[in-house]
């Protein structure tokens, strides 16, 4: 048994399945939620302020974004317990840029303008990347801006934590 | 003196606190007893946010869950929480006793009791597991989580179950290194989102590995690996050494249950549900009419169905006392759908049909 299964690496396919159309993704940030488990979780459906997660028949079902209502706001990034929302912006920056929002759970923060570094979603180097914005949220889930090559999007999935990247 | 109450819970984790907001709520006098020094069992190691949904507290992290099922009881007259309190017996005419802060014997008689007592860690053994560095992942938790103790600089998990997953994650977030996480088996065992979370941050997790030794003489300086057959056998050539300082243990939860032998509740192994476990109702009775059970020492599951489960058994362990609950039947309702609804995805199929193994048809 190999991908997400047995190593907790999406493949490129799965990542790609939440992705919306080529228009929609031109016309600006939009939430990608990687969620591909039926397990009995639903707070994302009630975080959406647009109510863009459709109401769940059954809290075991995997949820269903509306990309047309979405606007990538991002408030469920951190509502989500799983960690497995994203927010990608591809109208963000020069034509082979892209922006990306990621919770990430380790202190310290880094600050806005800091390079850090972008890691995979298998916790391979991706890139470094400039952090464009930080937010603090009542769950304690920061959620992380940073800037990234567009041809990038699929891949990267998380920032390494400062406390660690200074020992490499 | 011999204290007398209409509840008595044994274990202020999530069911004995769910259990104890449903018991005060419908006006009956209810105890805690907790070995620990605060009340909320496993929830105040757990900084993660929960699953479930709005009712079980989903995306609020286990440590705050314990405040707000103590929202509204806390201050009442009716409930009387025991800390550092050890339930130590129970007796034919129904009497429990209790050792306080290891000095002081305390007698109780209840009307009924809810044992709430939770679970404890499994092991298993290879050469060196004694040797100081192999944790149980509990140890490991709250060593970190309460008392804020480093357990090492570099672990190896063993266990990729959502405990093995979870706890590597909090690891990383103290500052600890994890080297690997290995399983048995051929596939992850907690929730894929929680594996996500430490392979993106370059925690490999291995599937069918094991661990044949812990490194060391007098503490642990490493573990040997291998990766296994279809029979669980280690293949020739494929050892190879981790580095680590010390080894955690995630491979699986006991039910407690020797409390519930005292009572002398009909008992069943039921290997879905981690062991012995007792037979009960849908109202959460066992065979001994004033005996309820709550949460992980009726089988191993999550903290959200304990807490349903505990609402269960205090709400009809009150109404069984002739507590006046005018809406009993439709709370009653509400709650068994709730714990249904848990259960009935893909994820809930090892425990719908271990309880088919020990739950009864027919009220008791």
């Amino acid at each position: 048994m190999s991908g997400i299964k047995s190593t907790g690496v999406p493949s490129r396919e799965l990542i790609e399945s939440t992705f919306p159309s080529e228009e929609r993704r031109k016309s600006g940030p939009f939430a990608v939620i990687e969620c591909w488990q039926e397990i009995p979780c639903d707070p994302c459906v009630a975080s959406c302020p647009f109510h863009s997660i459709a109401d769940m028949q059954n809290i075991n079902d995997l949820p269903v974004i509306d990309h047309s209502t979405c606007n990538g706001c991002g408030v469920c990034i951190a509502q989500c317990p799983g960690l497995a929302i994203f927010v990608i912006d591809e109208t963000f920056g020069a034509e082979d840029e892209a922006s990306i929002r990621i919770p990430h759970e380790f202190t310290p923060l880094p600050a806005v303008g800091d390079t850090v570094r972008a890691l995979n979603r298998d916790g391979s180097f991706a890139c470094e990347a400039k952090v464009i914005k930080v937010r603090n949220t009542k769950s304690k889930t920061p959620v992380i801006e940073i800037a990234i090559p567009a041809r990038l999007i699929l891949d990267v999935r998380a920032i390494e934590p400062l406390s660690r990247a200074k020992n490499i | 003196m011999i204290r007398e109450c209409d509840v008595l819970i044994i274990g202020g984790g999530p069911a004995g606190l769910a259990s104890a907001r449903e018991a005060v709520k419908a006006g009956c006098s209810t105890v805690v007893l907790d070995d620990a020094m605060e009340l909320g069992g496993q929830l105040v190691k757990q900084t993660h946010k929960f699953f479930g949904s709005e009712m079980e507290y989903a995306g609020v992290r286990g440590i705050w869950i314990a405040e707000k099922l103590l929202d509204g009881i806390a201050g009442s007259p009716l409930f009387t929480p025991y800390l550092r309190t050890t339930a130590s017996g129970l007796y034919e005419d129904g009497v429990v006793t209790a050792l306080f802060e290891d000095r002081e014997v305390l007698k109780f008689r209840p009307k009924k009791l809810i044992i709430a007592t939770g679970a404890m860690e499994k092991t298993i053994p290879f050469p060196g597991n004694d040797l100081p560095g192999v944790y149980g992942a509990g140890a490991v938790q709250t060593l970190m989580n309460v008392y804020g103790v480093m357990p090492g600089k570099r672990c190896l998990m063993v266990g990729a179950g959502n405990i093995g997953l979870i706890v590597s994650y909090q690891l990383l977030q103290a500052g600890v290194e994890v080297s690997a996480v290995i399983e048995g088996m051929d596939r992850v065992g907690g929730y894929w989102v929680h594996a996500s979370k430490i392979a993106r941050l370059g925690i490999p997790i291995l599937t069918r590995t094991t661990i044949l030794k812990a490194l060391g003489e007098e503490f642990v300086t490493g573990a040997l690996i291998a990766d296994i057959d279809e029979n669980w056998q280690p293949i020739a050539g494929t050892e190879r050494e981790v580095d680590c300082d010390f080894i955690c243990l995630a491979v699986g939860l006991l039910p407690l249950v020797e409390l519930f032998y005292l009572a002398e509740c009909e008992m069943k192994y039921v290997h879905k549900l981690g062991g012995d476990v007792p037979l009960r109702d849908a109202t959460m009775r066992t065979t001994n009419p004033n005996v309820y059970v709550a949460g992980d020492s009726g089988g191993i599951e999550e903290a959200s169905s304990a807490m349903v489960e505990g609402a269960i058994a205090g709400l009809c362990s009150a109404k069984s006392l002739g507590a006046a609950i005018p809406d009993f039947d439709e709370r009653f309702a509400r709650l068994s759908d709730e714990l249904a609804e848990l259960r009935c995805g893909p994820v809930g199929e090892h425990i719908r049909r271990g309880l088919a193994e020990c739950t009864m048809e027919e009220l008791l």
